[in-house]
Parts: C-alpha cells; sequence; structure tokens
C-alpha cells in the first residue's frame, strides 16, 4: 500500500544487505530491554545536558530531542555518490559568495535575476570585495538531504550559514558505542569521531595571513540560554578552545582579543555562532548585545577569519535555492550531482497561478523561513488552512515557493508495537578549509515520530537517530 | 582562561558551598526547635540572620514562624540564597564553564540540580526535611568529591578552591558575628546549661561536633570553642583554615601567571591575624570587633580577585 521507500525492506519484507545486521539483531532482542535502553539513553542525554530550549520560551523547562535507538544505515557506494555531490555542491556554493561579493559575473551572464541579489536581505553590501584566506566563506556546511528511492536523493535545503546539529550527530553515536557495543562489533560502521579534530584543524588552516605560529581559535556563542547551547559548549571543550561572548571581547589595536584571565589576548579565528544581525553592533543591528563593536572592520582588514563568512546567509535562502543546478553547473562546469527539488517561483505569475491550482498537493515555504514554521503541507491541511494560506499566497507571492509534497524515505523507529516506518531526512556535515573539503561519513538523521508526518524538525515533535555509513 | 570562565568557576564553587552551608543551617534549627532548647521561634531568628537572608524574609513575611522560615531557606525563589536559588545558580554557572569541567563534575552539579528541583517543587513539611537536607548533603559531597578526584591541578582549579573558601570563611565568620556574645566569658554563669545549648548551636552549625569531641572530648568552655572556630588549623571550616587556603591558591595562580596580585597580598595580610596569634589575646581585644574585621577583610579580598583576575569587564 505504501508509496515511500523503505530504507530497510525490500518490496517483499526481507531485510536490504545494509540492514542485515540491524534487523537479525533486533529480531534477537527482548522488547522490554531495548525499552529499557531507550529510557536509559534518555537519562544520559539530560545528564550530560543534551538539552535544548524552545525558541520564545524563556522560562520554559529544557527539552531532550527524542532519540530512537534504531539505527539508520547507509551502504558504503551510496555515500560514496552522495559525498561526491555535496562536495561539488559546497564548492560551488563558495565560487557563487565571492563571485556575489565580487563581480557578480553570473549575473552578468544572465543565469540568475539581478533582483535576486539586490533585494535580498541575505545579502551583505558590507561584505562586497571582501576575500577570506583560500576564499572560503563557508567553512562549515549542512547539507538537507531526502531520499524517495533506492538511487534518488535531493537536496532539500542548503545550511551555510551556522548549521547546528553536528554534536547529535556525535552524541547519538557516543550512545550508541555505549549503549549496544555488540552492533559496532559485527557491523564496521565508519568514525564520525574525528569531527571536533577536523573541525579545528581545518579553522586553523583558515586563520588570517597575518597570524604566527599555532592560531588561536574560539567558538562565539549567544549564552547559555541559546537553544542550541550544549552544541557550543560541546564544540569548542571537544576542540578544546575558548568559549567566548559578546562581553568577553573587545577590539584592540586593530585585532578582536578575548579578556582572560592575564590581560586580553587576540582571537585568529573565530567560529561564531551567532547570526549576522547581531554580529556587530557599529555595522549592523545597533541593538545587540551578543556581538562585538568593530570586529568588521577588523575582518575587513584581515585581521580575523569569521566563519562562517558573514553574508553567506544569500547562497542558502529559499529563493536561490531553485538556482542551484544552474549554481553548481556556472561555477563547476559539470551537471549537479545531486538533485534540486523541483520549485514553482511564487513571485512568476506563472508559477503563482499553478501553484495555487495545486495547493492541496504542494508543499509551500515562506523564502526566508526555518525551522518548519510558517509552512503548509498541501495535502496534510484542512480547507480552512488552505483557504488562509491562499489569501496569504496572493498578498504577498514574492514571500513564498513551492515544491512537490516528496514521498520521503522510511526508516523504522523502536515504537510500542515493535519496530515502525517512519519518514527521515538526513543532515550531513562539511567542513571546508583552504587545504580541502572534508565531509563526515554520517550526519544527522531527523525522523518524524509520528505515523504518517513528514515534518523532522525538533521543534514540531521530531527526533534523531545515530547514522550509520557502512565501512563495506 | 577567560576572566568570565575564572569568575563562573569561583561563583559556581561559592554557591555549592552556600547550599551546603544553608542545609546545616537548617538542620540546627529544626534541631532546637525540636528540642525545646532554646525560646520558641527565636532560633529561626538568629538562622535567618546568619545565612544573611532575615532582612528579605521580613520584607516578606510578617512574622517568624518555623514553617515560612524553612520555606524561605530552602526553596522561596524570592530570596537569592535559598538552597533552590543557589543550586539553580551554580548549575548556571556550570554551564557556562562547562568547557573547563571535567564529565564528571558536570555531571554532578547537573544531576545535583535535577534532583534537588524534584525535591523542592512543593513545600517540605517538617517531617521531610532532614530527609533534603541529607540530599543537599549527598550531593554537593559528590561534587566535591568529583573535583578532587577527577579536576586539574591549574588555574580552573584554583578559582574554584577560591570560591569555596571565601564562602566557607565568610559563613563561619558570620555565625561568630552573631553569636559571639555567647563565647565571651562573662556572658553566663560558667558551665549553666544554656551554655551548653547555644555553643552547641554554634557547633553544629558548622557540622563540627565531632571535630571538637575529638580534640577537646568533653572540656566544653567558649574560649576552646572560639580558639577551635577561628584558630585551629586542623579544623577544615576555621577562620584560619579557610583563609590560609586562600591564600595558598593565591600563590598557585601568582606562581602559574607569573605575577603576584595584589590579592594575595591581601589574603597574606588577613592570614596574619590567625597565624601565631593566641585566642585569649583576641578576646581581650574584643571579640565582636575582630570578627567584623575579619569580615571586611574577606569582602575586601573577594573583590580583590575579581579584579586581579578580570570576572568582569
Amino acid at each position: 500500500m505504501t508509496d515511500y521507500f523503505d530504507e530497510m525492506l525490500n518490496p517483499d519484507g526481507s531485510y536490504r544487505a545494509a540492514y542485515s545486521d540491524i534487523g537479525q539483531w533486533f529480531s534477537e532482542e527482548d522488547a522490554a530491554r531495548l525499552r529499557a535502553k531507550q529510557r536509559e539513553a534518555e537519562e544520559v542525554f539530560r545528564l550530560t545536558g543534551i538539552t535544548f530550549n524552545v525558541y520564545g520560551q524563556a522560562d520554559a523547562e529544557e527539552r531532550l530531542i527524542p532519540f530512537d535507538i534504531i539505527p539508520r544505515v547507509i551502504s558504503r557506494s551510496e555515500w560514496q555518490k552522495l559525498s561526491r555531490g555535496i562536495e561539488q555542491r559546497v564548492r560551488a556554493i563558495n565560487a557563487f559568495l565571492h563571485d556575489i561579493y565580487h563581480r557578480q559575473e553570473i549575473v552578468r551572464a544572465g543565469r540568475l535575476p539581478a533582483e535576486m541579489i539586490a533585494g535580498n536581505e541575505a545579502f551583505l553590501p558590507q561584505m562586497l570585495g571582501v576575500s577570506p584566506p583560500g576564499r572560503v566563506y563557508t567553512h562549515i556546511v549542512g547539507i538537507d538531504l531526502v531520499r524517495t528511492g533506492p538511487d534518488e536523493f535531493y537536496v532539500l535545503e542548503d545550511n551555510a550559514r551556522t548549521p547546528s546539529g553536528v554534536s547529535y550527530m556525535l552524541e547519538n553515536r557516543e550512545t550508541m558505542l555505549k549503549m549496544f557495543p555488540e552492533l559496532f562489533s559485527k557491523s564496521r560502521v565508519q568514525r564520525v569521531s574525528d569531527y571536533p579534530t577536523n573541525l579545528r584543524r581545518s579553522l586553523a588552516a583558515s586563520a588570517p595571513a597575518m597570524t604566527t605560529g599555532d592560531p588561536t581559535v574560539a567558538v562565539l556563542t549567544p549564552g547559555i540560554y541559546n537553544s542550541a547551547y550544549y552544541e557550543h559548549a560541546f564544540l569548542a571543550d571537544q576542540m578544546g578552545v575558548e568559549l567566548v561572548e559578546g562581553h568577553d571581547l573587545r577590539v584592540r589595536d586593530g585585532r578582536v582579543c578575548m579578556r582572560t584571565t592575564q590581560g586580553y589576548k587576540a582571537i585568529d579565528v573565530l567560529y561564531r555562532r551567532v547570526d549576522d544581525e547581531f554580529l556587530d553592533p557599529l555595522n549592523f543591528n545597533p541593538d545587540s548585545a551578543l556581538g562585538v563593536p568593530g570586529i568588521m572592520d577588523v575582518y575587513r582588514s584581515g585581521g580575523i577569519t569569521i566563519a562562517n563568512a558573514p553574508g553567506t546567509g544569500i547562497a542558502d535562502d529559499k529563493a536561490i535555492y531553485s538556482y542551484m543546478p544552474d549554481i553548481v553547473e556556472f561555477y563547476t562546469g559539470e551537471k549537479a550531482i545531486l538533485q534540486n527539488v523541483p520549485t514553482w517561483r511564487c513571485s512568476e505569475p506563472d508559477s503563482l497561478a499553478y501553484v495555487l491550482d495545486n495547493l492541496n498537493e504542494l508543499v509551500v515555504k515562506e523564502v526566508h523561513g526555518s525551522g518548519g514554521y510558517g509552512m503548509l503541507i498541501g495535502p496534510a491541511a484542512s480547507k480552512k488552512e488552505l483557504a488562509a494560506f491562499r489569501a496569504k499566497l496572493k498578498a504577498k507571492p514574492g514571500n513564498y515557493i513551492a515544491q512537490p509534497t516528496l514521498s520521503l524515505s522510511t526508516v523504522p523507529i523502536f515504537a510500542k508495537s515493535g519496530l515502525a516506518p517512519r519518514h527521515v531526512d538526513l543532515r550531513p556535515f562539511v567542513l571546508v578549509s583552504p587545504e580541502g573539503i572534508n565531509i563526515t561519513p554520517g550526519g544527522l538523521t531527523r525522523v518524524a515520530l509520528k505515523k504518517g508526518s513528514l515534518v523532522v524538525n525538533s521543534s514540531q515533535g521530531g527526533g534523531t537517530k545515530d547514522t550509520w555509513v557502512l565501512e563495506d | 582562561m577567560l576572566g568570565k570562565t575564572a569568575g563562573g568557576l569561583f561563583w559556581m564553587a561559592r554557591y555549592l558551598e552556600r547550599a551546603e552551608n544553608t542545609a546545616r543551617l537548617l538542620e540546627t534549627g529544626q534541631r532546637m526547635a525540636l528540642t525545646r532548647s532554646s525560646g520558641s521561634d527565636d532560633e529561626w531568628v538568629s538562622v535567618l540572620q546568619t545565612a544573611g537572608v532575615l532582612q528579605g524574609y521580613q520584607a516578606k513575611y510578617d512574622e517568624i514562624s518555623k514553617d515560612n522560615a524553612i520555606d524561605w531557606l530552602l526553596r522561596d525563589p524570592d530570596n537569592p540564597s535559598s538552597i533552590r536559588s543557589v543550586a539553580k545558580l551554580a548549575r548556571d554557572n556550570a554551564r557556562l564553564v562547562r568547557t573547563a569541567l571535567t564529565y564528571e563534575v558536570w555531571s554532578a552539579v547537573n544531576g545535583g540540580w535535577m534532583s534537588l528541583e524534584s525535591a523542592l517543587k512543593r513545600r517540605v513539611g517538617e517531617r521531610d526535611l532532614p530527609g533534603v537536607i541529607e540530599l543537599v548533603r549527598e550531593r554537593t559531597t559528590l561534587v566535591r568529591g568529583a573535583i578532587l578526584g577527577s579536576m586539574m591541578r591549574c588555574d580552573i582549579y584554583d578559582f574554584l578552591r577560591l570560591g569555596t573558601y571565601i564562602e566557607r570563611a565568610d559563613n563561619v565568620g558570620r555565625i561568630l558575628d552573631v553569636k559571639y556574645f555567647v563565647l565571651l566569658p562573662t556572658a553566663f554563669s560558667v558551665g549553666s546549661s544554656l551554655d551548653n545549648v547555644q555553643w552547641e548551636i554554634i557547633l553544629r552549625s558548622v557540622g563540627a561536633g565531632g571535630g571538637y569531641r575529638i580534640l577537646h572530648g568533653q572540656k566544653n568552655g567558649p574560649a576552646e570553642i572560639a580558639d577551635f572556630l577561628i584558630l585551629d588549623e586542623r579544623m577544615p571550616r576555621s577562620l584560619s583554615f579557610s583563609t590560609r587556603k586562600l591564600l595558598e591558591n593565591l600563590n598557585y595562580l601568582g606562581k602559574d601567571y607569573g605575577t603576584e596580585m595584589p590579592s594575595a597580598k591581601l589574603a597574606a595580610d588577613l592570614y596574619g591575624k590567625f597565624s601565631g596569634r593566641d585566642i585569649s589575646e583576641i578576646i581581650d581585644q574584643g571579640l565582636h570587633e575582630y570578627i567584623q574585621d575579619v569580615l571586611g577583610e574577606l569582602g575586601r579580598l573577594s573583590a580583590q580577585i575579581e579584579v586581579d583576575y578580570r570576572f568582569y569587564e
């Protein structure tokens, strides 16, 4: 009856090769023991503090992102193809960013309308003419992928600003290793644990030319009440670098310096987890208390590397997304290996007409939205919701894009009734430095825990899974 | 290390120490109330006073009552020094300095906060108070053990220690400030039962009844107790002990960083008020003035540490 691609089972009900070990293990396990393990995992997450605060709920209890103990498995060959496609896409994104903040050849060539840039909030004029070391703009990228068939992967979204979730990738694996060591002695799974070391190396390699000796790296967090604070602290801890907030920093003698117990010390590379807008009250939002006054001036004069660079949002904007196949081809000279989801730009009258006619079959997203907010899933919407959204679309068509409802693949979760298929996506994490591109084998699998749901966002009832890429 | 991190470590340790001290005061208060050995609710006044939260209490309640005093000390969010408040503050500071802590220390602080949060969700009745006090004691002891067993002996450790000993010295100083009169030789006729009760209160408030008996047997006397709490360096809560630890840790920092800071000089001066001194001489010169002088110096030392190591802007 299902039209979805089941990653674990063949249509005849037998296990696909990559899942044969997991399937056998599960069939021999006692459900009560697994349930106890699941609870144990949640205890570990709470004690470790892997919790998040929901935005806009300052006093709300800290919440856990539900963790499902059944790993998602990707075969070596599937991964190889994926990683080629990811690398190509990330290369193109960086070339695109350099072009957009310099000569804008892609606009001159007529491959991208000028208004996509000029009228875009994510475009930062302050970045015009800025070339970071190695022309790397996005040092840390997360590419959101969905699967619809044995050999069909689509890019749902690029995350080129400050992608989060990598701590879940790492902690999920740690938790699985602790709870089910026997699984790992059966299956040979590629390691993800090198990520923090690679991140530090990658950031250090992106230090400004003026840096002498071992570069000083720091992570900039908005603070302990930020929803991703755990991840910020985790990454700083794992890299062995300082975790700083705006009020720890100030500009001195043309450098960005942190206040230490022994005086001010210059930072060479700042991995910032603060949005562009809040980065520098002198150059952007003047009310920001999270940033560093004057950091943009230091940045432009080559006194610090900011990772990711300000203004990278222009590359992952949902309006730009529909141009990605062209962008990849324009900068790499090759056809895009990873497919884009067909996208209607509601700003174009013909597209808008089509979208309005077929609203009940489409997914409509706000161009600048994120986290699954402000999104319409046509097939799941009521008549009333559809009518309300139709009115919004007509009022501000340029604010929306629409895509077909994809048949997201399913992976089993450990539900009350046993194994049950649920829809998933995948966010692999990519590191870029002047020395090259590094993709961690695996990534963050987000899973819609509610039966039939296609929304995987943690803010809306999604959970996570450990994601395996097999050695062979 | 970031100045902010040093400050976070210092305050995390202070708040943990405060939670433990407040629990001990609560325990003493309850015991005194139960044995009816002192006048009605007077003992709660001195407990609140010693904890430094009497003013806040009086702003909220018109009368002193056992139940309200317990709630104020234990879990009132309006009291920034209630056990629940300081457990939260300690945990917030631990999150702030997470990168400087081992997993063992972090999870001990976080787990302690989690269990206290759940134990202090509702008002705690008299019957359940001993259990909650025991929980505080257990959890703070776990953190102390984790610090002792898993932390590197570097500047991180020094700042934790500084917080612990500033808070501890301040706590004992305040107990003495409130109760100094019972340690004066002329206060009561020697050996009266009232004396014994008051002396026991003091010893219990610092959790040192057992230690005192080991060293002094049944020989209770105001001078012996004052000597024990102020000058005896075998006693891990005496003012002298805490001050020596402060001086030692500041000296480690000075060595580590290669610079002697003004706070080390202040600590050395403060230690001079204990080292080689004789209790009868201190009592003769005025015990109350002496204690107030020490408390003032402690406050100045704490402020100087903040400045020397750039906790804030």
